[in-house]
């Protein structure tokens, strides 16, 4: 593949675990941003990015409207909005209908990010239960990312992977501690 | 594939069209979202090719109603983000009292839940009647939905949870009368209301208020409208005057930031100067 321009995680319900472990592996030099779209309930934000700045020396932010996408920053997608990725590597945030019951969804960010990246994006499906993020997937593979997931066997909710491994050609099938030197290598 | 099928040249080119054909200028929005509202509406009306979906844009007047209509997002609720409302109750509005009348601006509001919740504070805080609610959007379609007055009951519970939050002390049933799937909101309430289509991009000031609230607006449009949009509010806004924006939006950035002084935790900025 070409040189990763941006990594993108997605997860649901036992995703947050994932995420404690395998901040403190990430390499504080990678050379694109990383950023993180979970489900969880509308509420107070800079809770999640406080936790998760504990586990690694890298920005940890939650995203602002309109603000520059930068290398070796973590960004958080907002609780409440869709995240959108603009082709001037700006993000956008949109209150429009939940997507798969979702707000902010997987497969909103996915699939602009796609547009954007085409083969520099990397998107990473973690545990959950539903199928968010699935759609997401199939985009990143139509404009030549690369599409990864949690191994379903080691995620604490496999519905989500397992339905993208069902549904989406797969380049890579993650364990926990495989995922931060994966991340790295990319760099 | 759901991302292929309108291109981004294509999305340009029914911009030009709308401005050309209808003098609507959706130029200045963010494009991924927009394009995003496009696509879902292509899919949805089962579009045979864009050739198809552009002639019917721009011959068919019934069809571009939809299509603006479509592209633009109306999905809000009542009593949005209780803490927000909460503020406006106990310091915004009561600070607003001491005028002989009050004129609030609510821009962008879709199909009025917002200008509801905002009377029922007013009401309950014996202001009302010297209020006026001047609530606009671009789209007729979403204010002759807003001016009926009613709402899904389904989404009652939630709204009555939100008005507790916000710190709402009544019974939340006795605004409304239940018929069948709809709550019908008592006329009172959308007596002081002014439903009318004003268009940020396009339109000018209007009046001056006190209050000027726009929520979840900015956000699709680009820095540049944002700021053209946040100028024609400063023009609109009395001295002392209150500006309200969505939990995600701010004034920073923008030119009229110093002239403005934000209320503590919430988007709500005073004009002090």
């Amino acid at each position: 593949m070409k040189k990763c321009e941006a990594f993108i995680i997605g997860g649901s319900a036992g995703s947050l675990e994932v995420l404690l472990k395998v901040f403190p592996v990430i390499d504080s030099a990678i050379s694109f941003p990383i950023i993180i779209v979970i489900h969880r309930k509308q509420g107070n934000d800079s809770m999640l990015a406080d936790l998760l700045s504990s586990r690694t020396s890298l920005p940890v932010k939650e995203v602002d409207e309109k603000e520059k996408i930068l290398p070796g920053t973590i960004y958080i997608a907002p609780s409440d909005y869709h995240l959108l990725i603009e082709q001037d590597h700006t993000f956008s945030l949109d209150y429009s209908e939940k997507v798969n019951y979702s707000r902010p969804s997987i497969d909103v960010t996915f699939q602009t990010a796609a547009e954007v990246y085409k083969d520099g994006l990397v998107c990473l499906l973690l545990s959950g239960s539903n199928s968010d993020g699935v759609n997401g997937l199939k985009s990143v593979k139509l404009w030549d990312g690369i599409a990864a997931i949690q191994n379903p066997d080691t995620a604490q909710v496999s519905y989500m992977p397992a339905q993208a491994q069902q549904h989406v050609k797969i380049d890579k099938v993650l364990n926990i501690e495989e995922i931060g030197g994966f991340l790295n290598l990319l760099s | 594939m759901e991302t292929a099928v309108v291109s981004d040249e294509q999305v340009e080119i029914l911009l030009s069209d709308l401005l050309e054909q209808y003098g609507y200028d959706f130029t200045g929005y963010s494009r991924a979202s927009l394009k995003r509202r496009i696509v879902r509406l292509y899919g949805l009306d089962k579009a045979l090719s864009f050739a198809e979906f552009r002639y019917k844009i721009n011959n068919d007047h019934t069809y571009f109603k939809r299509f603006v209509e479509q592209i633009t997002v109306n999905v809000t609720e009542m009593f949005r983000d209780p803490a927000f409302f909460k503020t406006l109750r106990e310091e915004v509005l009561p600070k607003l009292g001491t005028y002989p009348f009050i004129r609030i601006w609510l821009a962008g509001c879709s199909t009025g839940e917002e200008a509801y919740s905002i009377s029922i504070i007013l009401k309950e805080l014996n202001l009302l009647h010297k209020s006026l609610i001047y609530a606009t959007d671009l789209n007729p379609t979403v204010l002759e939905k807003a001016a009926q007055s009613m709402f899904a009951m389904s989404q009652m519970k939630q709204y009555s949870e939100n008005y507790i939050l916000s710190g709402g002390t009544k019974d939340f049933s006795s605004y409304y009368t239940a018929n069948y799937s709809l709550a019908k909101f008592n006329d009172e309430l959308k007596s002081k209301i002014i439903f009318s289509t004003h268009n940020l991009v396009s339109d000018y000031s209007f009046n001056e208020f006190q209050l000027i609230l726009c929520r979840n607006v900015l956000i699709y449009f680009d820095r540049d409208l944002q700021f053209k949009v946040l100028n024609l509010f400063d023009e609109s806004l009395e001295e002392l005057g209150y500006l309200a924006l969505g939990t995600k939006e701010t004034i920073n950035f923008s030119q009229i930031a110093g002239k403005y002084k934000r209320l503590q935790s919430e988007k709500i900025w005073r004009k002090v100067e």
